[in-house]
């Protein structure tokens, strides 16, 4: 006899399959023995790409989530084709049959979710005169059965009508159109999709549907199907005819719930549970998805239904025995016939106060309206163009306080970070989105359908985005487009570094706390002793910056470019870029830089886009002579840490020049060479307006304006990414510009995320919030920064020095030991 | 012996424990090569003092693994940050051949001792 409790789930659709994955993903597999009834004779799918089906994007094949083999896999029995007819909840037994065989199946839980189905209002004439089946041509619009009867009926250039302008009804509607036929869609309502759109919505809506061609017909209320036998036209109320070959019939979904009724468990709207997902009336008996009734509310999306089933495996697994389900914010991201759809929360306001944020463009059929309440978003719908649904649905979701400037909700300011022009649905499978390691849009669907539901674990597979990372909102695009709503949470992508599981905030304040001052120590306090590689960089970086001249410096913790301060190329050998300071050289110095260039047989002496001379293909047992040789200090062209100043020759030679922008690059360079940060930081200082030193483009900058004034930009960016520098401050002199660079460059170290340029962090921030701390002190944490900035200056030392002083005796050597063969004279090791 | 050259002996091969020399010419937590004959080898030596043998390139584009970063048994190439198990050479979130790997133990005096095959180069 096994020990094992046993569940068993009533239906095998998209939520009692997820509640059984839940479950087992929470190491149920030890405690449960699984039984599943399931009406269709398959596998589950994910109902939710039917209406792909039907238009023909998808395979039937592709959207089974579970195929039967898993269910053998994992031990679950699966009655599928079998329905339950009763349940016994005396003895505790569930009573099923498919119409010849019965099946008896006892239960120590039972878990009801037998979702909805579609509802179909009693028209005069639905069903044939001469049998209780509905006439020929009338069908419903609900389940992969019903998906091939529709498909194979609409063949040839029929006239259809859609009875229902909801969302299933429209995406019906879209599927129709495909094979070649003369749409209709009547609505009962004003206007299309009444439940998500406000009255301008639902109008935009039915503009680009005309505009597809199909005919909408509002304010319709069918009274009669037509035909005799085989459908031929509807009855409406107002007396009106509307002729037709086919009927199919999406007036919304109905819980199924007279298994539950009869088994005498209360059922108002749907089977009512309360948080913990039991019954009211019997503590053994769950209820999850379509069919559940909580605190009153039926939801019909995919995403409510995820919360309820990781709520009841929580409690079932015992991992969280306290888990409540405590009703879902419902929010849905569609298309709807190719065009984007995001809605969420209210459609109207509901308060006095309530700010309505309105864009309407009709001639490219785009809505979006933002309900705001508390300064938090209480609703918003996007009409046709939907870039930042994203980030809606995130302040939705979290409650989040939303920026001052409303238009930042509603557009992506940012053109290429919202993913450029061709969305990605309409993206070729060969399409290349990680251009750095070659992987195709259809490899990473494929990844997804292989099972990648975490972003992390997507990357981790195909390798996309782990590059330049340039690509990396492409690939989430494609993801969450292939995922839909099987994508998991991944909490570690708040995570600094994926090993120590804790954001950089919470991270920083227990290496303070806990006075950790290296890596190691790191792993041991926070991360169970577990030395993550791929957190070790990191971690390396936020500690130098947490602890200036205290920092346990452990070199494995480094890249090798910072073990041995120079940049490795291809063949393993090593680039060398001498500090030139403001890009000021002399002639001394470039004799000496070609005797070393002569000397160690030099592959190639390029000049830098920096403004400096890089020595490639050195040995890296040669690097420390020469540095020697050199008598020059690090460029730190290697590292992530402050790079160069580009500058112009400013007011010295140059006709125009208003501003000393030479002498200020100089000073840069002094004063910052070397400082870490969590990316690279390009500087620039201009004499003009006129910019040769492209200052616009650079992480941060200064630029000489007329009237003896500096503009102080930044979060510029000119490589994978390309982004114009915002305006900090404007100041007078040259100390100026170097407090506030320094300023803010201890800002960016601290508040960003390993590996994140400025840009991004000016982006995320917002110039205006930026400018409030730096500039006007806000927090009142001016004075510290300024002095955290000094303290890693004060903290400098050129790392080449270790040419004299290595810090370890083989820091620069490959190979350690030879061992050549000889003659087998005689055996044994000399040492 | 010297730390900072590298050391050539010349032997047999045909002996079945090499002594590579002492574990602290590698520096915690990093890698060395040593070549034996014609084989080049990566040993890794962690910060908890276990060592690992495994061939020295990288096999998707010869990448010199001992400059890689290292830590709870894997390595990461420094070139393109493929990763692998050091224990099995097994790649990890690559489709790469599995690394080859050599058994080495450190001696009770600190010496890395590397098992070699018994065949003649």
């Amino acid at each position: 006899m096994s020990s094992k409790k046993k569940i068993i789930v009533i239906g095998n659709g998209m939520a009692g399959a997820r509640l059984v994955e839940d479950v087992l993903a929470r190491g149920g597999a030890e405690k449960f023995d699984f039984v599943v009834f399931g009406d269709e004779p398959y596998g589950n799918y994910n109902r939710i790409l039917l209406s792909g089906v039907l238009s023909g994007t998808h395979d039937p094949k592709d959207i089974f989530i579970n195929s039967l083999s898993w269910y053998q896999e994992n031990n679950i029995k699966l009655h599928a084709g079998i329905r339950v007819t009763s349940i016994d909840r005396e003895n505790k037994i569930a009573h099923g049959t498919d119409g010849t065989i019965s099946v008896a199946e006892n239960y120590d839980y039972l878990v009801i979710a037998t979702g909805s189905s579609a509802f179909v209002p009693p028209f005069e004439g639905l069903k044939s005169e001469d049998s209780d089946k509905n006439k020929d041509g009338v069908f419903v619009f609900r389940t992969l059965d019903d998906c091939e009867a529709i498909s194979n009926y609409a063949a040839g250039g029929k006239k259809a009508v859609v009875i229902g302008g909801g969302l299933l009804g429209l995406e019906a509607a879209r599927g129709l159109l495909n094979f070649g036929a003369e749409v209709h869609v009547v609505h009962l309502m004003s206007h299309l999709m009444d439940m998500q759109l406000d009255a301008h919505g639902g109008a935009a809506l039915r503009r680009s549907m005309e505009a597809m061609g199909v005919n909408v017909h509002t304010e319709k209320s069918t009274s009669k199907i037509l035909g005799n036998g085989h459908v031929t036209g509807l009855e409406f109320k107002d007396g009106s005819i509307l002729e037709c070959d086919m009927v199919v019939i999406s007036a919304g979904i109905r819980p199924n719930t007279q298994l539950a009724k009869d088994a005498g468990l209360t059922v108002e709207r749907g089977i009512v549970v309360k948080d913990c997902l039991t019954t009211i009336d019997d503590e053994n008996i769950f209820s999850v998805g379509e069919c559940a009734q909580h605190d009153g509310k039926v939801y019909g999306l995919v995403a409510p239904l995820w919360e309820q089933t990781a709520v009841l495996a929580d409690r079932l697994t015992g991992r969280k025995p306290e888990a409540a389900y405590k009703g879902s914010k419902v929010s849905t991201k569609l298309k709807v016939m190719g065009i984007e759809l995001a809605v969420m929360g209210e459609k109207e306001a509901a308060h006095p106060d309530d700010e309505v944020v309105v864009y309407n463009e009709p001639g490219r059929g785009i809505y979006k309206k933002l309900i705001v309440r508390n300064g938090q978003l209480a609703g918003a719908m996007l009409l046709g163009e939907t870039s930042t649904a994203p980030a809606l649905l995130q302040a939705f979701d979290r409650n989040s306080l939303l920026p001052e400037n409303r238009a930042e909700l509603l557009f992506a300011l940012n053109y290429e970070s919202s993913g450029g022009a061709v969305s990605v649905d309409a993206m070729v499978d060969e399409a290349q989105i990680c251009n750095c390691n070659g992987v195709s849009k259809g490899a990473i669907v494929n990844a997804v359908k292989g099972g990648c539901r975490t972003l992390k674990s997507l990357c981790d597979a195909t390798r996309a985005g782990t590059g330049c990372g340039s690509c990396k909102s492409q690939v989430k695009e494609i993801f969450e487009f292939a995922a839909g709503d099987s994508a998991v949470e991944d909490p570690s992508i708040h995570y600094y570094v994926p090993g120590v599981p804790m954001n950089k905030v919470d991270l920083i304040e227990a290496i303070k706390d806990q006075e950790l001052k290296s890596v190691s120590a790191v792993f041991d306090a926070l991360a169970a002793g577990t030395e993550d590689p791929a957190s070790k960089i990191g971690l390396a970086s936020l500690l130098k910056t947490i602890w200036p001249g205290e920092y346990d410096d452990e070199r494995d913790a480094r890249f090798i470019n910072d073990r041995v301060h120079a940049n490795i190329q291809k063949d393993r050998t090593f680039s060398v870029i001498p500090r030139i300071y403001g890009g000021v050289t002399s002639a001394s110095e470039l004799r000496r830089i070609a005797d070393v260039a002569d000397k160690y047989n030099v592959k190639m002496v390029k000049i830098t886009g920096g403004q400096r001379i890089d020595l490639l293909g050195i040995e890296k047992e040669d690097l420390p002579a020469v540095w020697k040789d050199l008598g020059m200090p690090s460029g730190h062209a290697y590292t992530k840490a402050f790079r160069t100043c580009k500058t112009c020759v400013g007011t010295e030679f140059c006709r125009y020049g208003v501003g000393d922008s030479t002498g200020l690059g100089i000073k840069i360079e002094k004063r910052f060479q070397g400082i870490e940060a969590p990316h690279k930081l390009k500087f620039a200082t201009t004499g003009c307006p006129r910019n040769c030193a492209e200052a616009t483009i650079k992480d941060i900058a200064a630029m000489a304006i007329e009237g003896g004034k500096w503009e102080v930009i930044i979060g510029g960016a000119g490589g994978a990414h390309v982004r114009k520098t915002d305006l900090l401050v404007t100041v007078e002199t040259h100390d100026e510009v170097l407090l506030y660079m320094g300023r803010f460059m201890q800002y960016y170290r601290e508040n960003a995320k390993y590996l994140e340029r400025t840009w991004s962090l000016v982006e995320r921030m917002g110039i205006e919030k930026l400018r409030e701390i730096l500039v006007e002190d806000s927090e009142g944490i001016c004075a510290r920064l300024d002095a955290d900035i000094q303290a890693a200056v004060d903290a400098y030392v050129d790392p080449w020095l270790e040419a004299e002083e290595p810090h370890h005796p083989s820091q620069f050597m490959n190979s350690l030991v030879q061992i050549q063969p000889m003659q087998p004279t005689y055996a044994g090791v000399v040492m | 012996m010297q730390l900072n050259t590298t050391t050539l002996i010349e032997t047999d091969l045909t002996g079945v424990v090499i002594n590579l020399g002492t574990i602290y010419r590698i520096p915690r937590g990093e890698g060395r090569e040593f070549q034996i004959g014609d084989e080049e080898i990566v040993v890794f030596r962690t910060r908890k003092g276990q060592v690992y043998g495994v061939q020295s390139k990288c096999p998707h584009r010869e990448g010199a693994l001992a400059d890689g970063i290292t830590g709870d048994g894997k390595v990461i190439c420094p070139m393109h940050a493929f990763k692998f198990e050091l224990a099995t050479g097994h790649p990890i979130g690559n489709d790469c051949e599995s690394l080859k790997t050599y058994q080495v133990e450190v001696s009770d005096s600190g010496e890395i001792l590397l098992h070699w095959s018994s065949k003649i180069m």
